[in-house]
């Protein structure tokens, strides 16, 4: 009994991290409509701030990379559906599975903060995207938007982790 | 105990972040340094080439595939897409390209424009102005 109602909260606080990520992704996606017309030499298309990371970094930190890796493939698949496109998939698809993938490393390895962890995983989101990009559309002439992309991503990250750490924070003072 | 090895972390992150930017600094450098005046507009369409035109001719090319359609314009020796038929136009609001190795990317009709420094003999005059920066 005891067991199914752990299972049963687990699979609750799960489903709603993933709602909270798909509406930050809705959010985001206003965002940078927005920011694009304002200035779009910087907000490049594939420019963004991650904030749906924010909450697979909370996850990652609260309850682990599997429940993170979770969280992330069907919050992808369900945005995909709502407001994405099928090329767009393939793109944060692979950004995903690379960057949650050092993130573990490097969560495991214990020599960086949530900061340090979410750039890692910007930086890796921006490769994963790169090589698809290259293998799609077989072409390396991408460099320039990629210096753009590395950069933003860079900030972003640092955003996304220290809103991850603080919510942590938080969370944790809650005893939630 | 614990708040050492907070600071170190921290230390370890600030670390991390400096020598990222300095790799994209330094790879952005030399490509800045490195790059030159194009004088051939490559435009391939999922892989394929398309067609390669001279930049030294002011001349507009339909790139229209089952996919989609661009309007590709060449002028004063940049090249721009005018129009396309994707819903989100990223391709058209980009700035205009001489250099080589710069593109021009329609994701939605998988098209690429790019500017290369070649010899190729399709379209166009090759002779002409040579311009090195």
């Amino acid at each position: 009994m005891r067991n199914n109602a752990l299972k049963i909260k687990r699979i609750t606080l799960l489903a709603m991290f993933t709602s909270l990520a798909i509406v930050l992704s809705y959010v985001e996606m206003l965002l940078m409509a927005q920011l694009q017309l304002v200035a779009p030499t910087v907000f490049l298309p594939a420019v963004k701030m991650g904030l749906p990371n924010i909450v697979i970094i909370l996850i990652l930190y609260r309850l682990g990379i599997k429940e993170a890796s979770v969280v992330s493939l069907v919050r992808l698949i369900l945005s995909t559906l709502l407001f994405g496109t099928i090329t767009g998939f393939w793109y944060s698809l692979a950004g995903s599975v690379l960057s949650l993938l050092v993130m573990g490393i490097l969560k495991k390895m214990d020599r960086f903060s949530s900061v340090g962890v979410s750039v890692a995983g910007a930086v890796m989101h921006n490769i994963g995207q790169m090589i698809v990009a290259v293998i799609l559309l077989q072409t390396s002439e991408i460099v320039y938007y990629m210096i753009i992309l590395a950069i933003t991503g860079i900030i972003g990250g640092v955003f996304v982790g220290l809103c991850g750490a603080l919510l942590h924070k938080r969370l944790e003072k809650m005893k939630m | 105990m614990e708040e050492q090895a907070k600071k170190r972390k921290i230390k370890n992150d600030i670390i991390l972040v400096a020598a990222l930017l300095t790799v994209i600094l330094i790879v952005g450098a030399f490509v800045l340094i490195f790059r030159k005046e194009g004088n051939m507009v490559k435009v391939t369409v999922d892989g394929q080439v398309f067609g390669t035109y001279s930049l030294n001719k002011n001349q507009t090319v339909e790139i229209k595939t089952e996919k989609g359609y661009n309007l590709l314009v060449i002028e004063n020796g940049k090249a721009y897409v005018k129009e396309a038929s994707c819903p989100d136009g990223i391709c058209s609001s980009d700035k205009p390209i001489s250099y080589t190795g710069e593109s021009i990317i329609c994701l939605p009709n998988k098209v690429v424009v790019s500017i290369e420094n070649g010899d190729g003999t399709n379209n166009g005059n090759n002779g002409g102005i040579d311009i090195v920066s």
